[in-house]
């Protein structure tokens, strides 16, 4: 009896990948700034060192997503 | 992405931007080891124009600064107060030559993917961004050792004070691993793929454009099209402050770690 292929899905693997990969870093993302704002919010003098942190924060964050887009690339299936 | 799956279904036509992008055909000496292709061509020039606004500048400055030297101080400035002043303090003003020269470069070489008719970030291929991200690592390995020795300096990085010996089997190679080899790997990533995706984006967005209305299968797809195109150019105004932030961050970065090294404990 041959298989019957029932859901063929056809495309690329690496952008389901990547969908999956940006996940974590967009939550993680949305926390870093939501909490930078929210301090500044309590405390605006505060404002200059938050902004900064906040943004070394992104880029700690983001490097992962960006691995992800790298790698469907070099991994294109 | 429908219309895209749409096209590249009809395969001979269209087909979505690929990393051949940023690999064009050699265009001056080819054959020798100093190739160029027009990415390199392209990093002269703005290395050229940026040189040249800065010798503009400055070759007769003026105590009160009028035309280009004020807008060049500004520029300066900025770095200095956001970059400099707020990580390193006063003390690190000496690395301000560095980090300015290090944040105008990256900008000028992210700044060509959105100028029209040249359309393609130098530092979207990995070599410039390889290149800045190892003299980070010189200028802040050196500053480390310069301020602690380079004993000192090491065992700071390596054992982190108060916590037991044990955990230094565990510790040291994690610490040894993040400080001194994925530092200056992930600076180099980071403002390469971050530059690769926004030029691949646009290039999607436009090519996808462009076909729409130059070679529509029905008279709905130049209206698609037109909305493609608007979406493009909104993502080109995004590109706008992506270029300005990832020089900013690889910067802000640079200087962290600066202040990391030269800082006893941290």
């Amino acid at each position: 009896m041959d298989p019957v292929n029932l859901a063929e899905i056809t495309g690329s693997l690496a952008a389901v990948g990547y969908g999956l990969a940006a996940i974590g870093p967009g939550v993680g993302i949305g926390l870093v700034v939501g909490k930078a704002i929210e301090g500044m919010a309590r405390q605006p003098e505060m404002t200059g060192v938050l902004r900064t942190n906040m943004f070394l924060g992104i880029a700690f964050t983001e490097a992962l997503a960006l691995i992800g887009v790298g790698l469907g690339f070099v991994w294109q299936g | 992405m429908s219309g895209i799956t749409v096209l590249a279904s009809e395969g001979d036509t269209w087909s979505p931007p690929s990393l051949s992008e940023f690999f064009p055909g050699a265009l001056l000496f080819e054959g020798t080891p100093f190739e160029m292709n027009r990415i390199h061509l392209i990093a002269m020039l703005m290395v050229g124009l940026l040189s040249l606004f800065f010798v503009l500048a400055f070759s007769k400055p003026q105590l009160v600064p009028r035309g280009v030297q004020n807008v060049a101080e500004m520029a300066l400035d900025l770095v200095r107060t956001f970059i400099v002043d707020e990580i390193l303090g006063a003390q690190g003003r000496k690395y301000t030559a560095y980090l300015s020269t290090l944040f105008f470069l990256i900008l000028a070489w992210n700044i060509t993917g959105i100028i029209p008719l040249i359309n393609m970030p130098v530092s979207a291929t990995i070599g410039f961004p390889v290149f800045l991200a190892l003299t980070s690592y010189v200028v802040f390995n050196v500053a480390g050792i310069r301020a602690q020795g380079f004993g000192r300096y090491l065992s700071a990085n390596l054992f982190i004070p108060g916590v037991p010996k044990v955990m230094y089997v565990l510790l040291t190679p994690i610490e040894f691993l993040s400080t001194f080899i994925l530092r200056p790997i992930t600076l180099a990533l980071r403002l390469m793929v971050n530059m690769l995706a926004g030029h691949l984006m646009l290039v999607l967005f436009f090519s996808a454009a462009w076909y729409f209305i130059f070679f529509p299968n029905s008279p709905l797809q130049p209206l698609l099209g037109i909305g493609v195109f608007a979406a493009g150019f909104a993502f080109t105004l995004f590109e706008m402050l992506i270029v300005v932030i990832q020089a900013y961050i690889f910067t802000l970065l640079t200087a962290v770690y600066i202040a990391g090294a030269v800082s006893e404990h941290h």
